[in-house]
């Protein structure tokens, strides 16, 4: 069925069709739609969920740990200082391996205060043990929502999906959705290899765990993660074959011959897009990878994609505070370190706070980048774009 | 049909937004692709706000703001006076406006020259039929008179359907604005 819908709307109605067996969550702008959508098909029997409305997104995602601890089907969504209240909740279920979801709004973090999209929040909870991926628009949001699901559940890996705050959240676009029997059946049951609630067999989780073996279960989780590619490529190619949408966990955009090239996560890739259109019309040889998964990167597609570029400019929508640049620029420069021809690196910090990137700044980027390809130097490594005073 | 792109210009409660999720949702029920967004700030009753459209038979990638429209759609024309409504509008562009002068005061008013200019009094048809001032549905009703963008009686259609979403037990609200769209198809002037 071929609808309007925001990004908002369209994860809701995923939520819908996955039709969880718990929701627990606390409404924050601008995810709070997904909540408040979600209560009204509780309200109307549109699911058979148990939906928690917590007094905190602290207690949300803990109900959700709990809940999926002994068995259940669990989503939540929340934004911004919501990921952040649930931060300390966030390592405990990655650690007792709870496949939980949450639909994710990508908002900035305070301070300054403000509602609009940047990747900090996401990208504050990155070494938290969950599977992230970031989407290009609300069709993909939808879609990664019911993929995510699966990959959780079989990875036994809790995962966020998200959305740029407002641009995506809040923006109405064509989407197709699934017919509502298939999304069940493209799920399937959780299978269990044990449940809190199952007397007959009981099980301890998050017991206290020291010197002796603290460490091994830890491995055990990272090993959990080393893993989780290959299921998330299963998942995605199931889901295409099943529903006619494929997805990737490295977008790649005119990549082929591209000697000039732009990494970028969520909404802006769409824009990065059709600059690489135009630039293409006027036969510059650019091309486009978006980020889609990023918790695990995926080292060996995004080293496939990249490794014959000359220059690589990596547009981070939020800075690690570290003076060392961005979170993905720190990612792509390290997969590169052992490749035998590194190509030239520059980092584009953009968009903080919601601030708009234009098809036209993102075509001065590629021209930026041919300069550095030209002289074969870069001057400064890492700048922050589109502030004033730079 | 290549992507074109318009800009509503409102007063915060007008329903800018609303008028264009509506816009876009019938586009979409007649086979387009479109983008439907309003720019949120710090907006309140009565202040000046912004909304968008983007629509095109292709899939649309870029999620950048919108700067150059082809088409404006002025609900209010006392922001005429703060608001500088015909920003980016090419040479061959369209304006909309709701008002109870004519086109070429209007035009005038705004000194365009090559621009098409075209008007419809929305408040005064909003006022007779819902009785009160929300020029956001008529305007909706001149739109696509005026840009021929999409096919009338499919756009009444959605409109009629997602208005029935809405009010599922005010019939009243849903007859009294498609009457207002349509008056506004009638009415809206060069």
């Amino acid at each position: 069925m071929i609808v309007a819908r925001t990004g908002n709307e369209a994860m809701a109605e995923a939520m819908r069709q996955i039709n969880p067996d718990v929701v627990a969550a606390y409404p924050i702008t601008p995810a709070t739609e997904v909540v408040q959508l979600f209560s009204k098909f509780v309200h109307d029997g549109d699911v058979d969920t148990e939906f928690v409305p917590a007094e905190s997104e602290h207690s949300a995602i803990s109900a959700c740990v709990g809940a999926s601890a002994a068995g259940a089907r669990v989503m939540t969504s929340t934004a911004s200082q919501g990921l952040a209240l649930m931060h300390e909740i966030l390592f405990i279920a990655a650690g007792l391996r709870v496949p939980i979801v949450i639909c994710l709004v990508n908002r900035s973090l305070s301070s300054p205060i403000n509602i609009h999209c940047d990747h900090s929040d996401t990208l504050a909870s990155r070494d938290s043990g969950w599977l992230q991926i970031y989407t290009e628009n609300a069709q993909e949001a939808y879609d990664t929502t019911i993929q995510l699901v699966k990959v959780a559940e079989q990875a036994l890996l809790p995962g966020i999906v998200s959305t740029d705050a407002f641009i995506i959240s809040h923006g109405m676009e064509r989407v197709e959705l699934v017919d509502d029997n298939e999304v069940p059946k493209f799920l399937g049951e959780r299978k269990l290899n044990y449940s809190l609630l199952d007397v007959d067999n009981p099980v301890t989780l998050g017991a206290l765990d020291l010197q002796d073996f603290f460490f091994e279960h830890k491995r055990s989780e990272i090993d959990a993660m080393d893993h989780v590619l290959p299921i998330i490529e299963r998942v995605q190619k199931e889901y295409g074959d099943k529903f006619g949408r494929y997805y990737s966990t490295v977008d790649e955009y005119k990549m082929d011959d591209a000697e000039v090239v732009i990494i970028a996560m969520g909404s802006t890739g769409g824009t990065a897009k059709v600059a690489v259109e135009r630039l293409r019309e006027k036969g510059k040889k650019v091309g486009l990878v978006r980020a889609r998964v990023y918790r695990p990167f995926p080292k060996d597609a995004m080293l496939k994609a990249v490794t014959k570029a000359k220059v690589i400019g990596i547009m981070d929508r939020a800075d690690t505070l570290s003076t060392l640049g961005g979170h993905l620029y720190n990612d792509v420069r390290s997969i590169l370190y052992d490749t035998a021809t590194r190509p030239l690196l520059k980092n584009y910090i953009y968009g903080l706070g919601g601030r708009d990137i234009s098809i036209e700044e993102i075509e001065a980027i590629y021209d930026e980048l041919f300069n550095i390809k030209k002289s074969g130097k870069v001057d400064k490594n890492i700048v922050y774009y589109g502030v004033r005073g730079e | 049909m290549a992507l074109l792109e318009i800009r509503w210009h409102g007063r915060g409660g007008q329903g800018a937004k609303t008028a264009a999720l509506l816009f876009g949702d019938a586009a979409v029920e007649t086979g387009k692709y479109i983008q439907a967004f309003p720019e949120y700030g710090p907006e309140r009753m009565g202040a000046p706000v912004f909304a968008f459209n983007r629509i095109s038979d292709e899939p649309i990638l870029q999620h950048c703001g919108i700067k150059t429209p082809q088409i404006v759609v002025v609900l209010d024309t006392t922001l005429m006076e703060t608001v500088d409504v015909t920003e980016g509008l090419p040479k061959d562009g369209v304006v909309l406006v709701n008002t109870q002068k004519n086109a070429g005061e209007i035009k005038q008013e705004l000194k365009l020259t090559t621009q098409k200019v075209y008007v419809v009094d929305a408040s005064k048809i909003s006022k007779d039929i819902l009785k009160r001032d929300l020029p956001n549905t008529p305007m909706l009703g001149a739109l696509i008179k005026a840009s021929k963008l999409l096919d009338f009686k499919a756009m009444l259609e959605s409109v009629k359907h997602r208005l029935e979403h809405k009010f599922p037990n005010r019939p009243d609200v849903v007859d009294g604005n498609i009457k207002a769209i349509k008056r506004a198809y009638e009415e809206v002037g060069e």
